[in-house]
């Protein structure tokens, strides 16, 4: 396993030869899901790449079901349409799964990041998440680490440490880097080392499933 | 300096260079972002001299632009959908009084219902209103625009329009390049009025025409625009070599060369277009794009040569004239009445209904085979609106559609696309 | 001071000839150097307020800075009566607005003069009762709110005039237009609607607020003159007869604008920062049935087929503002610089 690029790390190309990645945030208002794809997009830029990111969402209201979008390429973005098939899919409030298809288009080999103290079993997913690449899938408690270095349940900055380490598209420095441009002095810091905590359990954790499938 | 920033945020920062005197906002989605930042740069000083005006509503919004423009002073505001209708009457009061305006239209659907999404029908129902409408096809286009803008505004006394769909580009964040002030300042002399009000000068603004005149003063204006039609081209070559990127024009075609199928569209949407015309393209099939920048004045000589090649043109087009038809597609037309082409309407995006670059695949697919209907609304659910008119047939009541289909949408948060 | 009142009348009213007084205390009509802002060649019908109050107020206006004015005006009779494309009889800076926003956009020119470094230059929006209480009292109410450097100035002839006399916020109970006919139970305008547009502008707390008549040409004068001393938003309404729609005789207009206060149907005062600070008393009390009888918007409630009982209720109204005001106290009484005496 190549950790310079991240746990579950193998690279993908589109049909076509284009290296696009996509990748599709869920969560509810309030949760910063808008701000974790801006970051992405940050972070993507601040390594030198194309970067696109856009929310999905109505009127102003804390709670109500949010999607954001990014886009990391090597080519200028044009598309503009939502992200129809994620590459990877992060997924900020559990309480969605019974009420949002969030796996729409989610392909065999996509990553996906749960931000979750529960493992998937006791999520409920164990039978669903056996077709896809185990490697690529993961929980991780962000609220819980949130919590801890914020002393606030806003997961966001967390998952995208997390997503570093998962998907190995973009550096935890570029994340943090984001964060810190984005957020006060002291907001900065912690929600970086939020970012770093989860980037750091990510890669560590390795999930077990029942007949788990490995290619 | 390329920036990783919000569409708006861009908008915002390049409008604050373009040096305006008066801005005036009522807030709006999804124009909200735009106006906030350019009032916090006026509160904080960095935009300065400039009056910042939280006004009571869209038409007091115009209104103030209005008397601020007739006085001389360089006047910007923003809006979308209702915001631009509750302010139509001045927004007509504005290119008749022949004030450079500059506004930001960041498009959306009108309602009834009430939808905050993007589409284009705002910025049609202005589009008998003597202003300029430039549609910016990324956000990079957006901020580029209205530098030109204030330029043509001025140079022509007509007031011009900048459209950027609504969160698919106003809350986007990507690449920017905010054009740097001193750049912005070579490129745009001070406004210096030709009809201004001024007590050591005093003059009536604004009487009434008749019969006897009104047809002359229109058909000057018409004129007017028509002079952007000339103008635009020049302002956009000369932005390209002090800028060093391509923005703005009347239009613009990508791998139209030896296109039998053009699409031509409006908007953010072509960046999908394009996308999607590459992907047909490998698979063999000649199609290009043509990109409509420059809506009013209606650019028909440009849209004519572009589309001379073409077998099959298919307009793609985000509004829509109930009990007519396609919009844009009546324009197309019009430009190539006498070419022997098969011109096809596609309805596409109302209320923000995302466009999907598989649906547009299949478009190109269906018109390179001749398989399009003269009108197709794009991704529209058969099911719901049969068992609607099944309803509407079985019983004799009134009302909204909307409450009515509700029930066969089902939870509209469960949907991503 | 004291002051000794001239008691010298002409031609039935109290209009002093201004040879008898000091030039400090001549009315600024009076003055050969005054501006005519709205000079002759102008379309408005004989005997019209609205043209009369329009002249008064802005050549105080003028006199007041200096010339360095710039006047917005709404869509109504003045704007249609005084600029008959290709002529003007504007002789100041003057800009039609629309019907609704003549606020707002003297709101612009205000913002214009000051971002230029030219807040000298002072700005007078106007409108008639129509573009001021309905159509216009949004922008109206967001101006003041703003405290928009504007002086807002309303002629106030009591119905839409131009499009052929309909009902307003502005019109009297009981008075005819063409859509409150007099027939049926309730001729003419329903009692308990309407809005007091002098008491919403106090509401706002702006610097000054002030009623007049053209029936007093110095109290309308000084009262200009002393909006324009603040700086806000300030208004100024003013009650200017219109001798077509109110059916009264058109040499008649001064006099049934002076029977309008002295009945006390409209009370003539001025208000500081939402506060009365002084009262015009009337003078000889009369009964309102002499201020309608000479209007024929007031017809039905006379003659054979009369109704004393709406009449009973119009005095009613008098009353009440009688005593709100305390029109009749006589220490109440406002002279022309201001002072009570």
């Amino acid at each position: 396993m190549n950790r310079a690029l991240g746990v579950g790390v193998v690279p993908r190309q589109r049909e076509g030869g284009q290296s696009m990645f996509q990748v599709r945030i869920h969560g509810r208002g309030g949760q910063g899901v808008v701000t974790a794809a801006e970051l992405l997009s940050m972070a993507a830029f601040a390594e030198g790449r194309f970067s696109q990111a856009f929310p999905s969402f109505g009127s102003e209201r804390t709670g109500a079901p949010v999607v954001s979008f990014c886009r990391i390429d090597d080519r200028p973005i044009r598309s503009r349409e939502p992200v129809i098939v994620p590459n990877a899919l992060v997924i900020q409030d559990v309480t969605l799964l019974h009420q949002v298809d969030l796996f729409a288009g989610f392909p065999d080999d996509g990553y996906l990041l749960i931000n979750t103290s529960k493992n998937f079993e006791e999520l409920g997913l164990g039978e669903f998440v056996r077709r896809f690449d185990s490697r690529r899938l993961r929980t991780c408690p962000a609220t819980e680490l949130a919590q801890e270095h914020l002393g606030r349940p806003l997961p966001n900055a967390a998952l995208l440490g997390g997503f570093a380490a998962l998907t190995g598209q973009i550096t935890l420095e570029a994340i943090q880097a984001a964060i810190r441009e984005r957020f006060s002095a002291v907001a900065g810091e912690r929600n970086a080392a939020a970012a770093a905590a989860a980037y750091q359990l990510v890669n560590e954790t390795t999930e077990e499933f029942s007949h788990a499938s490995t290619d | 300096m390329l920036r990783q920033i919000e569409g708006s945020r861009a908008v915002a920062e390049t409008v604050a260079r373009c040096r305006p005197e008066v801005v005036c906002a009522y807030p709006i989605s999804p124009q909200t972002h735009i106006i906030e930042a350019i009032g916090a740069m006026v509160k904080a000083g960095t935009l300065s001299p400039c009056e910042f005006i939280n006004v009571e509503s869209e038409f007091a919004a115009m209104s103030v632009s209005i008397g601020a423009s007739a006085t001389g002073a360089r006047s910007y505001t923003a809006t979308a959908s209702q915001g631009l209708l509750f302010m139509l009457e001045a927004v007509y009061n504005a290119s008749g009084l022949g004030l450079p305006i500059v506004m930001t239209l960041a498009n959306r659907a009108i309602g009834a219902p009430i939808n905050i999404w993007n589409d284009h029908s705002d910025a049609m129902a202005a589009r008998d209103a003597g202003w300029i409408q430039l549609f910016a096809e990324t956000n990079q286009e957006a901020a580029d625009l209205h530098v030109q803008a204030f330029r043509l505004a001025e140079e022509l006394s007509v007031p011009v329009m900048v459209c950027m769909d609504g969160f698919i580009l106003t809350h986007a964040v990507e690449g920017i390049d905010v054009p740097e002030q001193r750049d912005v300042d070579d490129f745009l002399p001070p406004y210096e009025p030709r009809h201004v009000l001024d007590p050591q000068h005093p003059t009536s603004i604004g009487a009434m025409v008749g019969p006897e005149a009104f047809t002359e003063v229109r058909y000057l204006s018409h004129l007017r625009q028509l002079d952007a039609l000339e103008l635009i081209p020049d302002l956009a070559a000369r932005f390209a070599a002090a800028f060093g990127r391509d923005s703005g024009g009347l239009v613009h075609e990508y791998r139209t060369e030896d296109a039998a199928t053009v699409v031509v569209a409006m908007g953010s949407v072509l960046g999908t277009i394009k996308d999607a015309v590459d992907r047909r393209r490998d698979a063999g099939d000649r199609v290009g794009v043509v990109g409509i920048t420059t809506f009013r004045p209606f650019p028909f000589d440009a849209v004519r040569r572009a589309l001379r090649g073409a077998e099959t043109v298919i307009v793609v087009e985000k509004a829509f004239s109930v009990g007519f038809g396609g919009v844009l597609s009546t324009d197309v037309a019009m430009a190539t009445h006498d070419q022997s082409l098969s011109l096809r309407t596609v309805i596409a995006g109302l209320g923000g209904r995302a466009i999907l670059q598989d649906s547009l695949e299949t478009l190109l697919v269906d018109g390179v085979q001749g398989r399009l209907d003269g009108v197709t609304f794009l991704g529209l659910d058969h099911d719901i609106v049969d068992r609607e008119r099944q309803r509407i047939a079985s019983q004799r009541r009134s009302g909204s559609t909307a409450e009515n289909i509700l029930g066969d949408l089902g939870v509209v948060a469960s949907r991503i696309a | 001071m004291t002051r000794q009142p001239v008691h010298f009348y002409q031609v039935g009213s109290f209009a002093v000839g201004n040879r008898l007084l000091d030039r400090a205390e001549r009315t600024i009509q009076s003055d050969e150097a005054r501006t005519d802002s709205l000079d002759c060649g102008h379309r408005a019908c004989q005997g019209c307020g609205e043209a009369l109050g329009a002249r008064y107020a802005l050549d105080a206006a003028m006199r007041a800075t200096s010339g360095q004015l710039i006047a917005v005006n709404a869509t109504g009779c003045l704007e249609v009566f005084s600029t008959p494309y290709p002529e003007t009889s504007w002789r100041i800076a003057w800009l039609h607005s629309l019907f609704g926003n003549a606020p707002a956009v003297a709101t612009g020119v205000a913002a214009a003069l000051k971002v230029k470094g030219r807040a000298e230059v002072r700005v007078v929006a106007q409108a008639g009762d129509g573009g001021t209480v309905d159509i216009g009292f949004g922008c109206l109410s967001g101006m003041f709110e703003r405290n928009d450097d504007v002086l807002f100035i309303c002629y106030d002839n009591e119905a839409y005039m131009n499009t052929g006399v309909q009902r307003s916020g502005a019109t009297p109970p009981a008075a005819r237009t063409a859509t409150t006919e007099a027939v049926g139970p309730d001729p003419g305008n329903v009692f308990g609607q309407g809005k007091d547009m002098a008491r919403l502008a106090m509401a706002h707390g702006i610097a000054y607020v002030a009623t007049a008549t053209v029936a007093d040409l110095h109290d309308l004068e000084g009262k200009v003159e002393r909006a324009m001393l603040h700086h806000g938003a300030r208004y100024l309404h003013i009650l200017v007869p219109c001798p077509l729609g109110w059916g009264s005789a058109s040499n008649e207009t001064i006099h049934v604008a002076r029977l309008a206060q002295e009945t006390g149907l409209f009370p003539v005062y001025e208000a500081e920062y939402g506060v009365v600070t002084g009262v015009s008393a009337i003078r000889h009390r009369t009964p309102v049935d002499e201020y309608l009888s000479l209007q024929g918007r007031y017809r039905h409630l006379f003659g054979e087929h009369g109704r004393p009982d709406i009449i009973a209720r119009i005095q009613d109204l008098a009353d009440e503002n009688i005593a709100r005001y305390g029109l009749l106290d006589p220490s109440r009484v406002l002279s022309t610089n201001g002072a009570q005496s």
